[in-house]
């Protein structure tokens, strides 16, 4: 007999007890938000920086400059993108300034070192936001890999602001997680921290120091609506 | 192939350990200002009562239909992360468990694994039985670097170092880690730690991790964790190894929404942790990272036993926060590692004879005041004083007595001096004209009460029973009445 054999042997041998179906999706109705959209991005937006991420307000048509802006102000000497639309576009926007844009185009393998030496900030996408807890949902892919959001100190995060969901159980729901989930995908809810030293809380614990959320309104919406979350 | 021995601190230094540590200032002092702490968090982290307790149901019954399908669930999850291209390993003990990870290293040659925070490891004492094989773990949770460091064990499931002072890691830094000069300032601390830990994920071979739930609908493993060490360990190295307790797999994916909830406010009040990391598969075909061989470990070890009885199941619906020993007062008192297991506090008390026996841990279900703070805090509503009692019976149930579900170790606790306690208890009360005598002669000669009561009077005034019996005392007043 086998490991496998013989715990489920014990486990199916047990008594049976009676199922009960909990309802999810009821809970989740009924605490739900009945807050405006503008209202839950203005909670979202609270709840993210209360963790310490940065949020830039920006529109389809100047994100790739406010982007420029913030690294060249920083003095950060370089830039991790994709091989994705966005990533093109970042790199034309930086085309003209002292930072050296870099391309994840080859398995990470051959150049590890080098990304966790060399590299000092990422720009990536994210699926869509949630509302309630201050969160962004990444879903890395082939253009887009997994550790562009983990290795580097600065994370750059594209976030259109129209996909954003009142909580995760909406969130996951709505987009039908459950239909099939991809190698990898993170929540994040702003950059890695840590109170493992007599509770003190200390920022940029092993993953990025900082997460600057660039958001996407769409044209037209005054970001000063917004501020006072601030 | 020698094989490493799992060691365990045997429990009658339970009492010994308790009391060394009752007369460590700086420990309780620590630990109070931690509990008081994570308390008030907790509290903060459900401002609506209401919202709470209706979400503890939901936990509670999503848990409960898990377990009631466990079996099936759990060969749904093979089945499903096979598919995924997740290899699944099954263990009945720790040393089997060992040895499967073990293998799967020697395979590939390798001597570093990175590891996230995995108390299953921890159970399986995982890190020394690599070290005696050629294999260096390092532990990576800032917490685990420091206790590992340290030559310790965690003493909190959920904050391992929270024993330690800064000053006490500081000089631990300064003096393990080269070229670090002695500094109490916790963010240079962190930055210490960062930066030696940064270049054990390039380097490393391996990543460990533990899970927090195994989804069976879509062969997903869920890790719940702040630093980012946890997805460094997952994503890096090109193997990563997984371990975690059979009890571990829920049904659904929406089935962690809820959990998720409860366990990151219950543990440390916050609405959410920093990463949700959830993996399905090795790195595909056209993926330029991620670990190209990935590997589940699910481990018995003595979970079987408590899911037999369907009144001891309901430890299984754990959801490791570690909010029962945030509110016990016997923790708070004298820490994790006072009862020298991989769980510590009410959890550990009701999980460890599992575990372990209750030939090794016959002492741990007494230590608790049956105050029922642990039970009106779990959030997935176990009832953990309703267990310890339990266990408490089956501790003293005669080795002999023949019961449907026996407990390893069953009548460990028994002592002769104990069991001639309760038969006389049973013969006082078991019978209305012997209980009748009892408190007659006990108010009666109530002068003759000894001073010296041995196992109270070394902590406590004396007893000594009333003049008057609560009978005496119910019958004058109804005749009063009348």
């Amino acid at each position: 007999m086998s490991a496998r054999d013989n715990i489920l042997g014990k486990l199916k041998a047990a008594p049976v007890t009676p199922v009960i179906e909990p309802d999810t999706a009821a809970h989740f109705a009924r605490f739900a938000s009945t807050a405006s959209k503008l209202e839950l991005l203005k909670h979202w937006a609270a709840a993210m920086r209360s963790v310490k991420t940065e949020i830039i307000w920006v529109t389809e048509s100047n994100w790739a400059d406010k982007l420029a802006a913030r690294v060249t102000a920083t003095n950060l000497p370089d830039l991790l993108v994709s091989d994705t639309p966005h990533g093109t576009k970042a790199r034309a926007a930086l085309a003209n300034s002292d930072v050296t844009v870099k391309v994840f185009d080859r398995p990470v393998d051959e150049w590890k070192e080098s990304l966790f030496n060399d590299v000092s900030a990422s720009l990536t996408r994210c699926l869509c936001g949630i509302a309630q807890t201050g969160t962004l949902v990444l879903w890395p892919d082939s253009k887009e890999p997994r550790t562009m959001s983990l290795v580097p100190p600065v994370h750059f995060v594209l976030f259109d602001t129209q996909t954003l969901y009142p909580n995760f159980f909406t969130a996951m729901d709505a987009q039908q997680w459950s239909a099939g989930m991809p190698t990898n995908a993170v929540l994040v809810s702003g950059p890695s921290k840590t109170a493992d030293i007599q509770l003190t809380l200390a920022y940029g614990a092993h993953g990025p120091r900082e997460v600057i959320v660039l958001a996407c309104l769409p044209e037209g919406v005054n970001p000063t609506l917004l501020e006072d979350a601030a | 192939m020698s094989q490493h021995t799992v060691t365990l601190y045997p429990s009658r230094q339970f009492k010994d350990n308790a009391r060394s540590a009752l007369g460590d200032t700086e420990l309780r002092h620590s630990l109070r200002t931690a509990m008081d702490f994570l308390m008030a968090k907790r509290l903060s982290a459900f401002p609506d009562e209401n919202e709470l307790e209706t979400l503890r149901t939901l936990g509670e019954t999503i848990r409960q239909r898990c377990l009631a399908k466990l079996p099936t669930l759990l060969e749904q999850l093979e089945a499903k992360l096979t598919a995924n291209g997740i290899q699944v390993h099954w263990a009945e003990t720790p040393a089997e468990a060992n040895q499967i990870i073990q293998g799967l290293i020697d395979r590939r040659n390798g001597k570093l694994a990175v590891k996230g925070k995995s108390m299953v490891s921890e159970e399986t004492e995982l890190n020394h039985h690599l070290e005696a094989h050629g294999v260096t773990a390092v532990e990576s949770d800032m917490g685990e670097y420091i206790v590992q460091m340290a030559g310790e064990k965690p003493t909190h499931i959920i904050m391992p170092a929270i024993h330690k002072t800064k000053a006490q890691i500081a000089k631990l830094f300064s003096e393990n880690i080269p070229d670090t000069p002695y500094t109490e300032d916790v963010d240079e601390l962190i930055q210490i730690g960062r930066k030696a830990l940064r270049h054990l994920y390039m380097k490393a071979d391996v990543g460990i991790s533990g899970v927090n739930f195994a989804v069976a609908e879509t062969g997903t493993l869920c890790l719940v964790e702040n630093e980012g060490n946890g997805r460094m360990c997952t994503t890096v190295p090109d193997m990563h190894i997984a371990i975690t307790g059979i009890e571990k797999v829920v049904e659904k994916l929406s089935d962690v929404v809820p959990l998720y909830s409860l366990l990151t406010r219950s543990a440390i009040g916050q609405p959410i942790t920093t990463y949700f990391n959830m993996i399905s598969s090795p790195r595909k075909e056209g993926e330029l990272d991620g670990p190209r061989e990935v590997h589940l470990v699910l481990l018995d070890n003595g979970r079987s036993q408590a899911y037999a009885d369907t009144q001891l199941r309901k430890t299984l619906q754990c959801i490791r926060c570690g909010a029962c020993m945030n509110h016990c007062p016997v923790y708070t008192r004298i820490g994790g590692h006072a009862y020298g297991t991989t769980y510590p506090g009410p959890i550990g008390e009701i999980i460890s004879p599992h575990l372990l026996g209750l030939e090794n841990t016959s002492d741990l279900p007494t230590a608790s005041s049956l105050c029922g703070a642990c039970g009106e805090v779990c959030p997935v509503r176990i009832p953990i004083p309703e267990m310890l009692m339990r266990l408490r019976e089956e501790s003293q149930r005669p080795a002999n007595e023949h019961v449907a579900h026996p407990l390893r170790g069953q009548g460990a606790g028994r002592t002769g001096k104990e069991s001639i306690a309760w038969r006389v208890w049973k013969g006082v009360v078991g019978k209305a004209s012997h209980y009748k005598l009892f408190g007659w002669t006990a108010s009666h000669l109530r002068a003759l009460t000894p001073v010296n009561q041995p196992g109270w009077t070394q902590n406590h005034v004396p007893m000594k029973p009333a003049a008057k019996t609560l009978h005496q005392l119910i019958k004058e007043r109804e005749a009063k009445r009348s």
